[in-house]
Parts: C-alpha cells; sequence; structure tokens
C-alpha cells in the first residue's frame, strides 16, 4: 500500500515501541499493578482499542501469527478495522481467526472459550484500568488504596449490593485480585471469562490507551475474583425457565457465553459470542 | 443465517470511508468548474482553523494540519487527531532549551493592566472589535478585489518598515516583577519541562506537566473549565497583564560549535495573568498571583483560558482544591480533544457482550426480588 | 495496670517553625501564634500515660490543641515530634515511626475513633451496617453472614435499632449517627479508644444516654480511652485523670476529682469557677 510506505514497522517508533516493552516486563514483574506509560495517539478513537494496539505494536514480529477478535468475533467491524491496520503496518505478520494457531491474540470485551496456551499472548483493550474508581475519584488517593491493598470500600459496595439487591450486581468489569494483593479491573470481560484468568497457562496483559496504563495476570498466578466466603463469586446463569441449561441453536454447544438475540419473526435465539468456538463446534462437536 | 448481526466489517468500513470520500468530492458533479481544495488556500484563508489544529494535534506542521483541515471535511476534532496520530509516527530527537519570548516577531500585543506599555500596546488583527455582521458580498467574491485587497493594504507602508521594529519587546511582567509586585523567580525551579508525549501524568503533577497537557487541550474544553472559575465557580478574578501574539524563534545548539542557532519559528499566543495577591508560602510580603497560557497558532481565548486555570491549578495544588478548576485530576484528564472524542464515539461500537452480562445481573435480581414480594 | 499509651514531647507546628516559635507561645504569652513567623504551635512537649481500661480526659477550650493530641495520634495529622508508644498486648508499637501501611493497620484493627462530626467517623453514602462492615472487612473478615451478625450485635449494643441498619446515617437524627460511630469505633474491639467532643451539640437527654453507655462500654470491654471535650461535665462523669491544656501545653494534670476540688493554675480555677 503505497501512501502508507514510509510508516514504520508497527506504525509507532521505535522509541515508543521500547518504552510500551519496558513497561510491560514491569507490569509482569509486578502482578495486577497498573503501569503509567506515555501512550501514544493511534490513527482510531480512545475507547476502540489504542491501548490493546500499542501493547500488540510493541510486541508483534513477523513471524507472529495475529488474531484479533471484538465481542468474541473476528468479523465484527472494530476487529476488522483494527487486523487491518496492523496488516498494512506490518508487512509480512500473518492472521488467522483459529485461536489454537495465534501466537498473539488481541480482543476486546471476551476471552476465547479455548483454554490458551504458554505459547500465547492475550492483550486484551481497557476502558476503565482501575478497580476502585468506583469508589474513589482521585487517581493519587487511589494509588495510596492499591499500595496498602485497601480495598475495603470496594468490599463494601458488596455488602450493600447484597443488601440491597440479596445479590452481587456488578455484571462485567468483575473486580479480581491477582497474586493476592494488587486488584485489577480485568477490562469489560463478562465473569464467564474471569475464572479463564485464574492459572492462566498464556500471559496476559491490559493496555488502556486512555488512561495510559499497562498491567499484566502473568502465567500460573492466582487471579480471585472479590466475593465474600459464604456469597461466592457468580458467572452468567444461561438456564431456561425449566433450569435447563440453553445451548447455542448454531452448534448446539452449552458450556459457552452465549449473545441473545431476537429473530426475525420475533423468536429469542442463543448463539455462541465466540465465532471460532462455535466454528469449531460445528466441525467437531467434541472438540 | 449468517453469524450474528456484527458480520460483514470490511465491507463496511470500506464502504463507510466511500460515502466519505463522495461527500468531499461531489460537488463536481453539478459543478464543472470545481476544483480539489488547494491546501495552500486552506493554510491562508482558513488559518485559525489550522491554527487550533496545531495546537490541539500537538505538532507545529501548518501543511500537515490544512491536509488534515481537508481530508476530514472540516472536522476540527479528526483533524487535530489525524495530526497527533501522525505525530506518534515520530520520534523525539531533541528538545529546544527555554525560550525566550520577549524576543518574539510580534504580530498584536496588548495589556488591559496599563494603558502604556513598554514597547506599546499594538492591536493587530483580531476580531475583537468587528461587528459580527454577515459580509454578503463574500458570497459571491471576484478574484480582482480579493487581490486587490492584499496589493493595496501593503502599499500603505513604507518599503522599510521592518527596519523600524526592535527586535525585541519587553514584558510587561518583568517592570512588575522590578517593582515587587509578583513573586521573585526561584531560579531552583527552573529544571526541564515535564514531556507529555513520553510520560504519562501520574499525579501530583508539576507545573511544567499542567502546562503542557493544556497547551494542546481541545479549545472548547479548555474554555468551558476556565470558564467556571470566572463565573462563580471559582475567584480568580483575573487582569490580563500581557496578551502577545507572534513569531517564536526557534533555537537549537549547533551540532559542532554547541552554539545556540535559528533553526526556524513558530506562531504563538502568550497570556500572562495577574490574580487578586495572596499571602507568600513563607510568610513574606504579600504578591500578585501569577497565571501562565502559551499555546501554537493565533488562539487568544485558549491562551487566556490556559493562563486562567494555571492560576486556578497552582492555587489547588498549593492549598487543596476547593471547586473542580482548582483540582489537577478533574482539570487535565478531561481537556484532550482527541482523548474524549475518542471515548465518546467508543460507545457506538457494540457492547453485546457487556449488555449480556447486565441483562442477566438485572434478570437475577428481579426474579430475586419478585420472589421475596 | 498494663500501660496502654506512653506520649512523650508531642508536638504540633503549623506554618515553617522558627527558632522563636516556642519562647514566643504559650498559655504564660496569652498565644499560639509565633509573632516571628507566623506558624501555629498547636502542640508543644505533650506527655502523659493511658493503662488498660483507664479514660484520661483532656480539657481546654476551642484552639488548646486538645484535639490536635487525639488527631496525631489517630494519624489523622504527623506531628512535628514526640513519640508515642502503643503497648498492645506483647507488642508495643512507635507509632510515628512506622510506615503508613503499618499505620493503617493500627488504625483499622487496634484503634478507635469517634469524632464530633459524624460525617467525618461516617460514610454518609453506605447504610449503617454498611460503614460496620467496612471496618470489618478493613480487618480481614470476609464472611457476609458473620458481618452481618457482627454488625447487627454492635448496633443492638448502641442501642441502634436494627430496623434502621440498612439506611442510610443521614437519615439519623445527630444521637443516633455517635451511636452508630461508636459502634463503628467498636467493631474491632480496639484496646485504645478516642473521643473527640463526641456529646458536644446534642440535647441534654441524649447526651447523658451516650455518656452512659461509653462507661458501660469502659467497664464491659476494659476499653483504654482518651475523651477530648470543653466541657467539665463529661470529664467528670467520665474521666479517672484529666489533663488541662492551653495554647498548646498542658498546664494541669492529675486526678479529675483534685483537679476539678483543687485547682491549682489560675486559668483551671476560673474555667472551674465558671462551670459551677
Amino acid at each position: 500500500m503505497s501512501p502508507h510506505a514510509g510508516y514504520n514497522f508497527g506504525f509507532l517508533d521505535e522509541y515508543a515501541k521500547k518504552e510500551i516493552r519496558r513497561a510491560i516486563l514491569k507490569a509482569i514483574s509486578i502482578p495486577g499493578y497498573q503501569v503509567p506509560y506515555a501512550s501514544r495517539e493511534m490513527p482510531m478513537g480512545r475507547g476502540f482499542g489504542t491501548g490493546g494496539l500499542q501493547l500488540t505494536l510493541a510486541l508483534i514480529g513477523a513471524d507472529d501469527v495475529l488474531k484479533v477478535i471484538d465481542q468474541g468475533s473476528d468479523d465484527s467491524v472494530n476487529a476488522v478495522n483494527l487486523r487491518r491496520f496492523i496488516e498494512m503496518t506490518c508487512p509480512g505478520v500473518s492472521t488467522t481467526t483459529r485461536t489454537q494457531d495465534a501466537t498473539l491474540i488481541q480482543s476486546r470485551h471476551r476471552i476465547p472459550e479455548l483454554p490458551l496456551t504458554a505459547r500465547q499472548i492475550l492483550v486484551l483493550q481497557v476502558p476503565y484500568p482501575d478497580a476502585l474508581v468506583v469508589v474513589e475519584a482521585s487517581e493519587e488517593k487511589r494509588k495510596t488504596m492499591h499500595g496498602e491493598a485497601d480495598y475495603s470500600r470496594l468490599l463494601v459496595k458488596l455488602y450493600e449490593d447484597i443488601v440491597k439487591f440479596n445479590e452481587i450486581t456488578i455484571s462485567h468489569r468483575y473486580p479480581t485480585r491477582i497474586n493476592g494483593h494488587y486488584v485489577i479491573d480485568p477490562s469489560p470481560i463478562p465473569r464467564w471469562d474471569v475464572p479463564e484468568l485464574d492459572h492462566s497457562a498464556a500471559l496476559i496483559l491490559f493496555g488502556a490507551g486512555r488512561e495510559k496504563k499497562i498491567y499484566a495476570v502473568p502465567p500460573y498466578t492466582k487471579a480471585q475474583p472479590l466475593a465474600f466466603d459464604d456469597v461466592p463469586f457468580r458467572v452468567e446463569d444461561f438456564r431456561d425457565e425449566q433450569g435447563r441449561r440453553r445451548g447455542c441453536h448454531r452448534c448446539g454447544c452449552t458450556n459457552s457465553f452465549l449473545d441473545e438475540f431476537t429473530d426475525s419473526s420475533g423468536k429469542k435465539l442463543y448463539q455462541c459470542s465466540d465465532s471460532d468456538w462455535c466454528d469449531g463446534q460445528r466441525r467437531s462437536p467434541r472438540e | 443465517m449468517g453469524y450474528v448481526a456484527i458480520k460483514g466489517g470490511g465491507n463496511a468500513i470500506a464502504g463507510a470511508a466511500a460515502a466519505t470520500e463522495f461527500l468531499r468530492t461531489n460537488q463536481s458533479l453539478h459543478d464543472a468548474a470545481a476544483q480539489p481544495l488547494a491546501i495552500n488556500a486552506v493554510g491562508h484563508q482558513l488559518c485559525r482553523l489550522v491554527d487550533r489544529i496545531v495546537s490541539e494535534g500537538g505538532v507545529y506542521h501548518p501543511t500537515y494540519a490544512a491536509l488534515a483541515i481537508k481530508q476530514s471535511l472540516g472536522d476540527a476534532l479528526e483533524a487535530a487527531f489525524a495530526l497527533r496520530a501522525w505525530r506518534s509516527t515520530m520520534p523525539r530527537l531533541t528538545a529546544t532549551p527555554v525560550l525566550d519570548t520577549s524576543r518574539m516577531r510580534l504580530i498584536r500585543r496588548i495589556s488591559s493592566a496599563f494603558k502604556d506599555i513598554p514597547g506599546g500596546q499594538m492591536l493587530g488583527s483580531t476580531p475583537d472589535y468587528a461587528l459580527r455582521m454577515l459580509r454578503m458580498e463574500l458570497l459571491d467574491e471576484s478574484p480582482e478585489i480579493f487581490r486587490a485587497f492584499a496589493r493595496d493594504w501593503l502599499k500603505g507602508f513604507a518599503d522599510d518598515v521592518d527596519a523600524d521594529l526592535p527586535d525585541s519587546f519587553p514584558k510587561v511582567m518583568d517592570a512588575l516583577r522590578a517593582e515587587g509586585l509578583l513573586p521573585p523567580v526561584d531560579k531552583d525551579r527552573i529544571r526541564e519541562a515535564f514531556d507529555i508525549t513520553r510520560e504519562p501524568l501520574v499525579f501530583p503533577v508539576p507545573r511544567s506537566a499542567a502546562l503542557a497537557t493544556m497547551a494542546r487541550a481541545e479549545t472548547g474544553s479548555l474554555l468551558a473549565m476556565a470558564y467556571t472559575n470566572m463565573r462563580g465557580y471559582g475567584d480568580i478574578h483575573p487582569t490580563v497583564a500581557e496578551l502577545r501574539v507572534g513569531y517564536l524563534p526557534l533555537l537549537l545548539p549547533h551540532p559542532v560549535t554547541g552554539e545556540l542557532a535559528e533553526i526556524g519559528e513558530a506562531l504563538i499566543t502568550e497570556c500572562e495573568v495577574l490574580a487578586m495577591y495572596g499571602a507568600d508560602d513563607n510568610g513574606g510580603i504579600p504578591t500578585f498571583g501569577i497565571g501562565y497560557g502559551a499555546c501554537f497558532g493565533h488562539n487568544e481565548v485558549k491562551a487566556i483560558s490556559m493562563a486562567i486555570l494555571d492560576r486556578a491549578l497552582q492555587k489547588g495544588m498549593k492549598d487543596g482544591p476547593s471547586n473542580p478548576s482548582e483540582d489537577p485530576e478533574f482539570v487535565l484528564l478531561h481537556v484532550d480533544g482527541i482523548e474524549s472524542m475518542g471515548f465518546a464515539s467508543h460507545y457506538k461500537m457494540p457492547h453485546y457482550v457487556t449488555f449480556q452480562s447486565d441483562l442477566d445481573r438485572l434478570r437475577t435480581t428481579q426474579s430475586k426480588a419478585g420472589a421475596s414480594q | 495496670m498494663n500501660k496502654v499509651l506512653e506520649v512523650r514531647g508531642l508536638s504540633k507546628i503549623y506554618g515553617p517553625g522558627c527558632a522563636s516559635c516556642v519562647e514566643s507561645t504559650g498559655p504564660e504569652k496569652e498565644t499560639n501564634l509565633c509573632p516571628h513567623c507566623g506558624s501555629v504551635v498547636a502542640l508543644h512537649d505533650v506527655s502523659f500515660d493511658l493503662h488498660e481500661g483507664e479514660i484520661l480526659g483532656v480539657m481546654g477550650e476551642s484552639g488548646s490543641g486538645k484535639s490536635t493530641v487525639v488527631k496525631n495520634l489517630y494519624f489523622d495529622q504527623m506531628p512535628s515530634s514526640g513519640e508515642a508508644t502503643f503497648f498492645d498486648a506483647d507488642k508495643q508499637h512507635d507509632l510515628f515511626c512506622l510506615n503508613a501501611a503499618r499505620q493503617r493497620w493500627l488504625r483499622n484493627h487496634r484503634f478507635g475513633m469517634v469524632y464530633q462530626n459524624p460525617h467525618l467517623g461516617l460514610n454518609f453514602n453506605i447504610s449503617a451496617g454498611g460503614n460496620i462492615a467496612e471496618r470489618l472487612l478493613m480487618s480481614d473478615l470476609m464472611d457476609y453472614g458473620q458481618i452481618r451478625e457482627r454488625a447487627k450485635a454492635l448496633l443492638a449494643r448502641t442501642e441502634v435499632l436494627l430496623s434502621r441498619m440498612d439506611d442510610l446515617p443521614g437519615n439519623f437524627s445527630g444521637g443516633m449517627q455517635q451511636r452508630v460511630q461508636i459502634a463503628k469505633a467498636l467493631a474491632t474491639q480496639p484496646p485504645l479508644l478516642y473521643l473527640d467532643e463526641v456529646t458536644t451539640g446534642l440535647d441534654l437527654s441524649v447526651q447523658a444516654r451516650i455518656l452512659d453507655l461509653i462507661l458501660e462500654i469502659q467497664q464491659e470491654l476494659k476499653t483504654a480511652m482518651v475523651v477530648v471535650t470543653h466541657d467539665l461535665g463529661v470529664i467528670r462523669l467520665l474521666a479517672g485523670r484529666a489533663i488541662v491544656m492551653k495554647y498548646g501545653r498542658i498546664i494541669e494534670s492529675g486526678l479529675t476529682d483534685q483537679i476539678l476540688e483543687d485547682p491549682q493554675h489560675a486559668y483551671t480555677q476560673r474555667l472551674v469557677a465558671s462551670a459551677l
């Protein structure tokens, strides 16, 4: 693509990439700690994954196989847009939709259903990096709270939820404690995906572009969603009125996160949110 | 049936880009003489817009700013965004030393504190006293009159007009400082400026980080924040000691001799305000408080807003914020146009997964509430 | 009697301070404002001991520095100089040498504070029960059912209607807010409690019941307390020993009865006389 000739491999200049890699190393060394970095402006909007994109561009090499998903789908507009941009600015990189073939996966709002392996890195896009922001507006104060692992105000929020609603009402962005100290906002993944963070074989990196933070759940690291001993953390419930687990109308899978939509006749349908998983189930349901 | 409603991204994106390009070019369908907008014309005839884009984009590159305006169909936020993104591909190779703005080649200079200022007031180009009546004659402007005006206007000046101009104009603030009305400059505090393009803001931040953030803030956002202080959510009550607009010589050390050499110039607007006096931190005599604003391009509203907010933030950093415009986190994290517009736009993206989680929580709590009633 | 707290030479200066601050301020100079540098000498050379189950009264008028004493000991502020040692079972803590995290741990686990202004002691955005839960959560109790039961028991003990447990403190009367604050302060059964003008501004009948509650708690739990007040009646009722402060200095100290019956310092004499 000639109009883009003249841009560096990976768009960013090499100094910027080095800086991001240093921040990544620090994030891995201090699991769950939000490392500030000088997030660069990318040619797509803040909130569209510029934090994740900077991580991907700083990490990617010509021998990498990249997968980009948004809401679980490789085909959604934003995923396509990011993938095309990376293809354009990183000549030689190959892309895939197959989770098992990817070495680097950038995702918004989902962790793939297929368990990741030690040779893979998952990059999650993050709009709000700090789980404490719901109880404390000042970042300066939040930094002290994190340093002292002072999460009592966040736990009180859970307490008040149970008092009011008899349930913890946090739906996504579920605060999760990493390696017994820092509590992270795991990005707007559903609660369904939170258990995947715990002792994941793959390195999981979080990039917040607008808020200029990078943090990590290193491989095989403890990740515990905040909960009470007697009121456990619960993932989304996909049972119907009769208590039966709903399945995907397309592949029949009954152990995946489902999207809900209404067909033209007004009937409610459920379908795997992870499109690659769904395709895989159709090919070989026992996979 | 195909895979959910979010499919088909690639074609949709290409289509959206083509529709935008059609908007830019379709004038040619009903106007045979239609020409693509010349970058040069944007640079000259929409120079205030270019000024805004170089300032908010954070790169002094008027030509690329004009290009950004052209390709974004005049959307100022988008244009500044494109320029800022281009900037991300450029390494920072060096930094100039602190530049002396008394050496600016001025095109305008006023003070609202004193009638007579050393060097004199100079109104220059300003819409301040213009009647904002639509100039209907420009609806169909004749190229001859257009050219004649510029030629005739210059004839009014002697050929050697430049020779009469001094190299530098003394600053109003220096006179006030000499009189002891301003706090003395703390020489120890002049250190390397904080570079917001290389370091994130981790609060508390030094004043230079606040100034840099405001210098590339979105004009309207900065104005709104400053206006809250002017109107009643604050008490800075500023007086403009000096507002100057002009071309600032940029100096860099010569690679061989190390001597400072002029490498070019940038049009900037600089504003210094005085605020009602306060007691000195160290129990000394009271002095006026100072607020400083400066930005690329000719943008007086931005420079004044920035100066007022600088004063407000200094107050907040010292005594703790007593209103939003004195709170560094509140001001500095919300004035960047690229960040705020990006985040506002991102709400248009699909949020199916998170909404599914929301539905799950609402249905669960509804059924629990229903069961207990 | 076991010693709980030992305070030595506690001083607090607001402002830059100078060599003449101390000699230019104090009761004899009738000011705590240093005429040389404009600093306020809020506390100078305050020393006292506190023993298990004892209530020490700190009295004085506004500006005497009496509230500053507890603010420093509760880590709301850091003193300019001085030492304080907290004796906790077989451990002792040098309060002002601890790092911020250790100080917060002591605050959350071993100290309690009840402020005159309930907004300082309570979070008005969460329920009364939530306020107590917060303190229990800070001390790492993570069982919802147990937290509920502890909060209920504490509110019952401080005579807050259990039907109001899940209401916001803003909807409570002033007396009830103080009861919630006391329940919150007691949540972790701290051996040391600070009370800063807890009954000021309340109706007399409400005051009396809260003072009774404090005495009962002291007798039941053997909690050591520092009670800051300008009200001699409160001192007379609660405190076994008392110190009298003026312009940041201690001008008199001893058994409460002794001070009230036979005040030595002219200022204390005037204070006692005016209260009769």
